[in-house]
This record gives C-alpha cells, structure tokens and sequence, in this order.
C-alpha cells in the first residue's frame, strides 16, 4: 500500500507539468530539429524530400551574391535598433519618472505601440510615408525640407538609402516603450536614500546620473537590451509590410532574406535559419560578455 | 513644522521645471499616439478623398467601419479571434497546472523545466519558421486553424508559467493547508483558495497570451493560404500588395485590430514587465 502510493507520488510531477513539456516539445523542440535536419535535405518546391543534400544548401547560401550584404546589413540594424532604443528609453524612462500632472495618461500613450500588432504599425507609417498622400512627406513639404509630393523621387520607401533610415526608425518606435518601462521598473528599485545621500554631498545631477543611477540601473538595462537583440533579430513584420525587403534586396535582413528564399528553396532557407540562429547566440554571448552579466547579476 | 513648510516652499518654487517636463512628456506621448490616431482619421475618411493630400479629412465617414461587417475581412476577424481565444484556452489549460506544482513542490527534474521554459522564451517562431512549417507540413496540419493556436499557445506559455508561478509562490502555502484540514480537500483547497488568490496572475497571463496570439503575423502567414483561414493580420496585409486598394476597409480592420488591444493592454501593463524581465533575472 505504502509502495504503491510511493510509485504514484513519482509520477505526479508528470500529470501537471506533463502537458507543458508535450507542448513545448511539439512546438519548440520539434521545430528546430527538423529545421536543423532541413538545412541537410534537399527538399523540392512541394515539400517532398528528395534525400540527402550534405553541406550543398549551405554552400548555395554562403555563394549567394546579396549573402554578405544581407549579413552585414542586419548587424547594423540590431546595432543601431537596439543603440537608439536603450539611449531614446534612457532619458525617457527619467522623464516619465518625474512627478507631473497628467503622468498616468502620458505614461498609458507610450503603451500603444508596444501594445498594438507590429504589424499595423507598420502599415500606418507605410500610409503616412505614401510619397503623395502620406502625412509624413505632407508635413516635409510644408516645411520646406521637400520640394513636392508624388513621383518616385519622392518616394522615401523607394530607396534603401532613405528607406533604411525609416525602417530603423520604425522598430525604435515599437521597441522604445517595452525598454522604457523595463528601465521605469529599474528604476522603481532604487532606494531614495541613495539619492539623499548624494544630494546630501553635494553631487552634481549629470554626476549623480552617471555614478549612482546608471551603475543600479544595470541589470534592468542588461536584460532590457537582451530582450531587444533577440526581439530586433529576428524582427519581420516591419521590413516585409514597409518595403518586403526591396528594391532588390537592399533593405532586407537575415529574417527577410530566409522568408524569400522559402519559397524557391526551402532547404537552403533552412540553412539560412541555422545561420541566423548562430548569428543571435554570438550575438548574445558577446553582449552578455561586454555588459559583464555573470559577475554582476547571476 | 519648520522643516515642513521649507519643503513646501522649495516644492512649489521649481513650477516652471514641472511644466517643462510636462510639456516634454505630453509632446512625446503624443508622438507615440500619433500612428494610431492617422489610423482612425484614415478609416473614418469619404474613400473619394483618400487620395487627398490634406490632413484632416472634410467629413468623417462613419460608414467605413460598419462597411467592413460586410467586406470579406469580417470572417478574418472571427478567424482571429478562435485563434487568439484558442490559444488563450490552451496555454491557461497546461501553464496553470505546471505553474502551481513547480511553486508548491520540489521534484527531481524541477530546475530542469524551469530552465526548458526559460529557454522557450528567449525563442522566437520567426527564427524557426521554416522548421515550423516542415513540421505542420508533415503533420497534415498546414491551413488549419489548430495549426496557428498550437503554435501561439506553444511560445507564449513561458510568459504565462513564470507570471503564474511567481503568483502563486507569493501565496502562503499555510492558507491552503488550513482549507485543506477543513475537509475540502487537495483540490477543493487549490480552487477555492489559491486560485481566486492568483487571480491577478491568471488574468494577466490570459490578457497577454491574447494579445499576442491577436497580433501574431508571420506564422499565420506562412501556415494559412486559404482566404477564409487567414487571422486579420495577413488578411490586410496582403490588401497592400494589390493596386486597387480599398484603403478605407483596411484602415477601418487596423483601427478594430488595434484599439481594443491597446485598451486590454493598459490594464495588464505594469505586471507584464515583471513577468517579461523576471524570468531572466532569476
């Protein structure tokens, strides 16, 4: 009687974690395997596998002429992205901290684009750079800063070089109120006395800033970029909806340039996947090991 | 007292800087605004003046959003919401159970869960899409609604296994012993006791888990091909690549995509940080 209970109390844990490890697996897991698998195959249009495809869809991808373009491009953008996001929440995250009237709903406004789809966001700042129509040019216009609207020439999607500046502009504005609140949430931690004591000594503000708040802001700041280099990564809604990663593929990212290699070739998009996912943990391990994570939060 | 009224004083001298700051954190919030409300002045324009370069449309159109009841895209909104509302169902189904024994119990593999589900959450479908697609292919499943509310279920559960877990460790295991030694039992004890005590947990993991399966996009788009299984999302997104756009139908679905999620959103906003950032942290 006593053993038996025993034998069911070891297979507890599996009735009620049970079915989050199933589906993790089945979702999670299974995906990565058989996209690891897939980079190996050589798989035709219709998904039938065609057998073994060894390291060719690898050297297909590497040879492609946009590869490096490709490569280099999204370095730049989780660089810049994740850059001006943390700097633009920084002094944000102050300002939203201060006491004035009317903060709670200031403070609800900088939830909408974090709230609402990437993707519509996207759209509607696709519809306000409409080089005719669009606010955006409307605006520039009436400032003096363009001549006219409508025409290619005023297109600023139909360029990577204005295009680019656009996109990045976009993903900082999507990304900027989740980092806000992460570093307000920072922030929340910091004993006032610290500051009293500082204000006591006579510190300066900029003073106090720099040696006492950022030094304790750090580990929200840590996991805050974190979460943006993955997120920003592997970002897609943005470039497919505003310029699908075009003219040519000139504005497109790794994640870009995976989804349309899916369509004519998925094992050498696969391939692609592999490489992002390589890409990301770099990405990851030398952020972790420049904002020194281990010594200072774990 | 004197103390008292010095800091009063030096509280009302500064107004000038209280003004700036306010003035500086208005302008910004409007700016964060700004997309969202050209979304609405969009929708509600006369199409006849949508390619006017004007700001403000002359009239406002009401009829554009009851237009879009009888456009097409009104099935891709019910579509939206089974997925959105399945994959809400899914994920409370299987977080809840594991959140709350991982916090009450110690057993052998305990760590190693905590550390799967951790890992759930640093990944993202866009960086695996392919295997996704390979796997649902195989299994029969592609343009299936199942499809899109396994998938969304599946990486929004470490959110909800974190929130819930924190929740439910913050409540004194004695309060369910005491309910327990009353006769109600294990479960009776966990439902009528612990849960409604987590409830804050369980709504905000149900609220982001909807949301987020709400505005879901790349795996819709590569799982569903058939119109009529296409969530919102990849319905209007593919508005844009035709010529002849009916620019008002798609502003109008953007606005009623939008603006009930940024309303639910504010209600969990706080609670979601913690849950987004505590997982890493511990």
């Amino acid at each position: 009687m006593q053993r038996k209970s025993r034998g069911l109390r070891a297979l507890e844990p599996l009735v009620w974690v049970g079915p989050a490890v199933v589906l993790i697996a089945l979702v999670v897991i299974w995906p990565v395997v058989e996209m690891i698998r897939s980079s190996f195959l050589k798989i035709s249009r219709f998904g039938v596998v065609q057998g073994s495809n060894g390291t060719a869809n690898y050297e297909k991808l590497f040879a492609e002429p946009d590869f490096g373009s490709v490569m280099w491009r999204s370095l730049i953008w989780v660089v810049a992205v994740v850059g001006l996001t943390v700097l633009i929440s920084l002094g944000l995250a102050q300002l939203f901290n201060q006491r004035f009237p009317g903060r709670k709903i200031a403070r609800w406004a900088l939830i909408a684009p974090w709230a609402a789809s990437v993707l519509m966001t996207a759209i509607v700042f696709k519809w306000m750079l409409d080089p005719e129509v669009g606010m955006i040019n409307m605006v520039l216009r009436d400032l003096g800063l363009i001549d006219a609207l409508g025409g290619a020439s005023a297109d600023p999607l139909g360029d990577a070089s204005t295009a680019m500046p656009w996109l990045i502009f976009v993903a900082v504005f999507v990304s900027v109120p989740f980092t806000t609140y992460a570093l307000m949430a920072g922030l929340a931690t910091i004993p006032g006395d610290v500051y009293e004591a500082a204000r006591m000594d006579g510190a300066a503000k900029w003073r106090t800033y720099w040696s006492i708040t950022l030094p304790l802001l750090r580990p929200a700041l840590t996991v805050a970029a974190l979460i943006n280099i993955m997120n920003v990564f592997n970002s897609f809604p943005i470039i497919w909806a505003m310029t699908h990663g075009q003219p040519g593929y000139s504005t497109a990212t790794s994640t870009i340039f995976m989804y349309i290699l899916k369509n004519a070739n998925i094992g050498e998009s696969a391939a692609m996947s592999v490489v992002n996912f390589g890409m990301v943990i770099i990405l990851t391990a030398i952020f972790l090991k420049v904002s020194r994570w281990k010594t200072e939060v774990a | 007292m004197a103390q008292h009224v010095k800091q009063v004083g030096s509280r009302s001298l500064p107004k000038i800087k209280t003004v700036i700051i306010a003035a500086a954190a208005y302008v910004i919030a409007f700016v964060f605004l700004f997309p969202y409300l050209v979304m609405v002045l969009t929708a509600l324009r006369p199409q006849e003046s949508l390619r006017n370069a004007t700001y403000l449309p002359e009239t406002f159109e009401w009829s554009n959003l009851t237009g879009f009841w009888t456009s097409g895209l009104a099935d891709n909104l019910l579509v939206t919401l089974k997925v959105a509302g399945g994959s809400t169902i899914l994920v409370l189904l299987v977080a809840l159970p594991a959140a709350y024994y991982t916090a009450r119990h110690n057993f052998r593999f305990r760590t190693a869960f905590l550390i799967l589900v951790l890992i759930t959450q640093m990944f993202q479908p866009t960086a695996m899409i392919v295997g996704i697609y390979r796997e649902f292919y195989q299994l029969g499943l592609v343009d299936t609604i199942w499809s899109l509310i396994l998938v969304n279920g599946g990486f929004n559960l470490a959110f909800a296994v974190w929130i819930l877990n924190a929740y439910f460790s913050s409540i004194p295991r004695e309060l369910e012993e005491a309910a327990f030694m009353d006769g109600t039992g294990r479960l009776g004890a966990l439902f009528r006791v612990t849960l409604p005590l987590a409830m804050p947990g369980v709504i905000t993991a149900l609220i982001f888990t909807f949301i987020a399966a709400w505005n879901e996009f790349v795996v819709a788009l590569t799982l569903t091909t058939s119109p009529e299984n296409q969530p919102l999302t990849v319905a209007l997104n593919s508005f844009i690549g035709q010529y002849q756009v009916d620019w008002q139908n798609l502003f109008a679905g953007s606005v009623i995509a939008t603006i009930p999620v940024i309303i639910l959103f504010a209600l969990i906003e706080r609670k979601v940080v913690s849950g987004l950032t505590a997982g890493s942290i511990k």
